[in-house]
């Protein structure tokens, strides 16, 4: 079989997608982004709880999409979970060097360990929005996503 | 009067043969034999249509209706021969009555735009399908938001084919304009085009055609049709990309205003009044696409050179031949199933969304669509995000349909 398929659709991946990690709505999130891949219809939703340290202290998301955009939300939300907003958007920015094929030095190695699985995604440049898509999102609500507080 | 020249018989169709023409089918991907079977996204574009551009472009070139010197009337004489030709090709009777556009959407603009917009009041009515592209939906979206005008909605059946009746049970007092696929670019649905003008001409109602897909599948005729607009794109049609017609009969186009304003489209201007040209000069203004036009014209004359009910009896030979097969998959579900349908084939597969298996299809060789195909109204109709289709062209070949059904297992071993 072709090698860049098989590193795309390796097992990490395929488990990811098919039982993706905190996966759901997220109540008492204070937090919350959608986003949507217009190429393909997929839609994400971003869930989040940020304390009052400005660290995220509870993540999850929701929504339909390909292997590639599942997997990588739920590779996020595990990789999120109990950092500030800064360190969650310094590891976005290294993510997107990663899945587009430029130097990711950036990522810290442990961090590496784990999102070394996504790196398939550089060898399919179509599909580089699919694994993108969750992170942007979660950029998004920090950045806009305020739950109203009804009170 | 000049005489009519008897058109030469079609040559028999041969697909096998005619691959031969397009010299793109014979590349190969990763290694692999190219199966191109996104055709009613874009087709391939045969040598005659491709010889026919670069000797307009090397030979005869200049612009079009200004110059008076030798190689302008040329280009002119190919310019309006190419509209000549889509005049046949659509069975109209007045060259007039062909716009060039630069596709099918600009052709549905042109009709919101310069038919429809002058005389919408807030209340009235469009009728359209469920199935519609975008490019038959946003345009008339755009009457809704500026001027009040509001959607009605035909529904199609579960296996996806619209009824006359359907239509004209939403046809009102205040329906303006039906606006209508002639065939679906996801279902294949081919609509009763005929039937449903007759119902809504009874009704005072004037219908628009989108044959973006239907005027590469079936020959329109759209004087038998008694249809108002008709639209079309070339590249679609074995032509390039970039030009497009709207044929529209004649009263109509004469009563339009315009709608781009510059050079070509007037008679005179002054600097408080201009008076427009006639169609389709009205609608054509600027530089028009005029390779593309002569193009186009290739492309049509190539189609009209072979035998389409042939060409339409390989195509549904195609399509049965793999939904018959991919329906063997308990884990694929086809999309449209009307009666007499297209070659299109969209369908769900169980466990893989449309755009992993599109990859994995693509790294054998497979092209595909995979996604919403411009048509989310319909996507929500059938409770689906999105879905593969392969679509079929003359050049395609079982050996094509082989190695798509092939690709697709393998692609069910690495996702499911």
């Amino acid at each position: 079989m072709d090698e860049s398929l098989r590193e795309l659709y390796q097992e990490v991946i395929l488990d990811h997608s098919r039982h993706p990690r905190h996966f759901g709505e997220l109540a008492n999130a204070n937090r919350v982004g959608e986003g949507h891949n217009p190429l393909c219809g997929d839609r994400v939703k971003v869930y989040l709880v940020v304390d009052d340290a400005g660290r995220i202290a509870a993540v999850s998301f929701q929504g339909r999409g390909c292997a590639i955009s599942q997997a990588s939300a739920s590779l996020m939300t595990d990789l999120i979970k109990g950092r500030t907003i800064a360190e969650a958007e310094r590891l976005m920015g290294g993510f997107l060097h990663l899945v587009k094929g430029e130097d990711a030095a950036d990522i810290a190695p442990a961090d590496r360990e784990h999102l070394d699985v996504m790196a398939g995604v550089s060898a399919f440049p179509m599909r580089v929005k699919c694994a993108t898509l969750a992170w942007h999102t979660m950029k998004s609500a920090l950045e806009d996503g305020e739950v109203a507080k009804s009170e | 009067m000049s005489a009519q020249l008897k058109p030469a018989p079609p040559k028999p169709f041969d697909p096998v043969a005619s691959r031969a023409e397009f010299e793109i089918l014979s590349r190969t991907v990763y290694g692999k034999t190219l199966a191109y079977l996104d055709n009613a996204a874009s087709a391939q574009k045969p040598k005659a249509v491709l010889d026919a551009m670069r000797h307009f472009a090397t030979s005869d070139y200049a612009n079009v209706h200004r110059g008076v010197h030798y190689l302008s009337a040329k280009a002119t004489d190919a310019y309006e021969a190419a509209r000549v030709k889509v005049r046949s090709f659509l069975h109209a009777q007045n060259p007039d009555e062909i716009v060039f556009t630069k596709g099918g959407t600009e052709a549905i603009n042109l009709v919101a735009y310069a038919f429809l917009a002058p005389t919408i009041e807030p209340g009235d009515e469009i009728v359209l399908t469920v199935m519609e592209h975008h490019s038959n939906i946003v345009p008339w979206h755009f009457l809704c938001e500026r001027q009040g005008a509001v959607l009605k909605w035909v529904d199609v059946a579960d296996d996806g084919s619209v009824s006359a009746d359907a239509v004209d049970a939403a046809i009102g007092p205040k329906t303006k304009l039906v606006a209508i696929s002639h065939m679906s670019n996801v279902l294949g649905t081919v609509t009763p085009l005929k039937q449903i003008v007759a119902r809504a001409h009874a009704k005072g109602v004037p219908v628009l055609a989108d044959g973006c897909q239907g005027a590469v599948h079936a020959i329109v005729d759209v004087i038998d049709l008694d249809i108002d607009f008709y639209a079309l794109t070339g590249h679609k049609l074995y032509g390039p990309t970039g030009i497009g017609a709207l044929y529209g009969k004649r009263a109509h186009l004469k009563a339009m205003r315009p709608f781009n304003g510059g050079g070509e489209m007037i008679k005179e201007v002054s600097r408080d009044r201009i008076t427009y040209a006639d169609p389709p000069a009205r609608f054509e203004a600027g530089t028009p696409p005029i390779i593309e036009a002569v193009g186009l014209g290739a492309a049509v004359d190539y189609l009209a050179g072979c035998d389409r009910d042939a060409i339409a009896a390989h195509e549904h030979d195609l399509l049965a031949y793999a939904a018959d097969a991919i329906e063997e998959f308990n884990w694929v579900r086809v999309i449209g199933k009307a009666p007499g349908k297209g070659a299109i084939l969209a369908f769900e597969a169980e466990g893989m969304h449309a755009h992993d298996l599109a990859t994995i299809l693509d790294r054998e060789g497979v092209a595909v669509r995979a996604g919403h195909h411009c048509a989310q109204v319909l996507m929500e109709r059938f409770g689906v995000a999105s879905t593969t289709r392969a679509s079929f062209a003359l050049y395609n070949t079982r050996t094509d349909v082989d190695q798509f059904v092939c690709a697709l297992q393998k692609a069910r071993s690495i996702l499911a």
